[in-house]
């Protein structure tokens, strides 16, 4: 589905990847784990074109690594957003409807989908996005990039700021999402979240990967944990 | 007294609407490109002159769609071709590119039309006084003016709210970004809008330069002042842009019209002063005499009180 390779990204002259390799596959939930600031936002922006990228990226047997984030887009690649990114002056209804890419050709998700996960999304439709609760803005921009049909999404730290009843609601959702068929990147930065919903997981330190596995073969590696996770 | 207020209300309603068709592409194009084009109010002029010579070969009313079009087309090249070029190298290198590009087409203006202004007139369908009130008439022209304007305005109005265009075009006023990587072709509405943008401004040309005169100096005048409105209305605030139009159109067509001193408009409000001060000859200064300083006046004043302008969320 996704195999990235030697992936170098730049934030002008500050180089921040150092050669990042990675790949997901179909319906897989895969975690991308590290200490603040080691480059994982980095490492979806650069995936997703917005930030400067070499290296190689490939999404279902096409390289990506270099075109405009809204052709990556169109692609079937989601990207939820650290900082969700809602359009605060548009309502909810009007948030979901952005999510759709070609309104002539209907994704697997509707907005009756959406709500139905999610009935406080359908009491807040007519409210502007920018009242929202976190924990509804964080549902809204997942269900608004599902909007968009996606066959990877890509989401960087769901769960933070959460209350943690709202945590494992986001969790299951996640499953849900993955359990017809969209594969899932997630940066996390709780780990017993992500180890439990990931089928694998990667680590990274300095701007690379320094770890991947299995969430049992990370359970089991003391070292890795400490070096590279526990602060 | 009635009369005056009257005619000053309606005269400033059509100059604060032709401020609008100016300022509504503007704050847009700051709102989302982040830059203040320089170059806006030189399509205005564009307009005008289009217009003008159109006029003479096909008449007044295919110019009034033809020359709009015209520079639209002209607006998109320019983003197309220039400004997303310029766009990696930041702002200031985008501003630069604006002004350029402004003083580009004065001096083509200049070059093809000469110095003297162009008498472009009033076409002859619309050159009769609408209605008296005493001795006043209003033009025909004006209500004609009043009515695209307006249409233009709910054209706007229509556009952003009721079209999925205008939903994509509201998003990307807060988070270009996003909305690209939601699959949404940013910065083809990037050169959309400006196009649009453009071509509204020169439609105001079009209508403006038979009443604001048609000659090279015409760009900086108007620009200044729709400057000074969308800051006043706040960057990148459409309501902001509306209000502020209106605000600064009223305004200037009432100081106009007022043949008092500011020293006698003090004392009928209550405020007297010496006459013998050392700011004595300030006080004789009529307010017609100030208002093409007015809309500045106010403009210092807004960045003092607000500086982020009536509606508007960021500094200035
Ligand atoms: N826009 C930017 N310009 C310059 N440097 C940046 C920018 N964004 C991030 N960086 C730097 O890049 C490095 C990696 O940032 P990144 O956001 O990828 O980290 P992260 O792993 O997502 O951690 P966190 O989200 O906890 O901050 C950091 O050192 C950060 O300071
Ligand atoms: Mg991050």
């Amino acid at each position: 589905m996704l195999a990235v390779a030697d992936l170098h990204a730049f934030y002008g002259k500050s180089h921040i990847l150092h050669g990042v390799t990675l790949m997901v596959g179909e319906g897989e939930i895969v975690s991308l784990l590290g200490r603040n600031g080691v480059g994982r936002s980095t490492t979806i922006k650069a995936i997703m074109g917005d930030v400067h990228a070499a290296g190689s990226v490939r999404f279902r047997d096409e390289e990506i690594c270099g075109l405009p984030p809204y052709v990556i887009a169109r692609k079937g690649l989601g990207y939820v957003p650290e900082n969700r990114d809602i359009f605060p002056t548009l309502t909810v209804r009007q948030n979901l409807l952005l999510g759709v890419k070609n309104t002539r050709r209907p994704g697997r998700w509707t907005m009756d989908d959406m709500f139905e996960m999610f009935p406080a999304l359908r009491q807040r439709a007519d409210n502007p996005g920018g009242v929202l609760s976190g924990g509804e803005q964080q549902m809204l921009t997942i269900c608004r990039t599902l909007m968009g049909d996606p066959h990877l999404m890509m989401i960087d730290e769901p769960t933070e700021g959460l209350a943690p009843m709202l945590v494992t609601q986001v969790a299951d959702l996640l499953v849900r999402i993955a359990a017809r068929g969209v594969s899932i990147l997630i940066v996390e930065q709780k780990l017993t979240i992500a180890l439990n919903i990931s089928r694998r997981v990667y680590v990274m330190g300095h701007g690379r990967v320094v770890f991947e596995g299995t969430p049992d073969d990370l359970r089991r590696s003391d070292g890795v944990r400490k070096e590279w996770l526990e602060v | 007294m009635f009369q005056l207020i009257f005619f000053s209300l309606l005269n400033g309603l059509v100059y604060g609407m032709l401020l609008f068709m100016l300022s509504s592409g503007l704050t847009l194009i700051f709102g989302m490109m982040g830059v203040l084009n320089f170059a806006h109010a030189s399509f205005y002029m564009l307009g005008a002159y289009f217009a003008f010579t159109l006029g003479l070969h096909i008449g007044f009313w295919p110019a009034l769609v033809i020359a709009p079009v015209l520079v639209g087309l002209l607006g998109a090249l320019v983003e197309r071709q220039g400004l997303r070029r310029v766009h990696g190298f930041g702002h200031i290198a985008e501003l630069i590119f604006t002004f350029g590009v402004a003083i580009l087409i004065e001096e083509v203006v200049q070059l093809v039309w000469g110095r003297p202004a162009k008498s472009y007139q009033v076409p002859v369908l619309l050159d009769f006084p609408l209605f008296r009130v005493m001795s006043s008439s209003f033009p025909a022209y004006k209500a004609f003016m009043l009515v695209v304007a307006v249409a233009i305005f709910a054209f706007i109005f229509v556009i952003l709210t009721r079209t999925r265009a205008g939903l994509i075009i509201q998003a990307s006023l807060t988070h270009p970004g996003m909305v690209a990587m939601l699959g949404h072709n940013v910065p083809r509405v990037f050169m959309v809008v400006f196009g649009i943008g453009s071509a509204l401004a020169a439609l105001a040309g079009v209508i403006a330069g038979p009443v604001l005169g048609t000659f090279p100096g015409m760009a900086q005048v108007l620009g200044s002042i729709v400057f000074v409105v969308v800051v006043i209305g706040g960057l990148g605030s459409l309501t902001g842009a509306f209000v502020a139009s209106l605000l600064i159109g009223i305004v200037q067509t009432f100081a106009v019209a007022m043949d008092v001193s500011v020293g006698g408009a003090l004392a009928a409000v209550g405020v007297h002063v010496n006459p013998g001060s050392a700011l004595h000859d300030l006080w004789k200064v009529t307010i017609a005499q100030v208002a093409p300083i007015l809309p500045y006046v106010l403009l210092v004043l807004m960045l003092i009180v607000r500086p982020t302008g009536l509606f508007g969320t960021r500094e200035t």
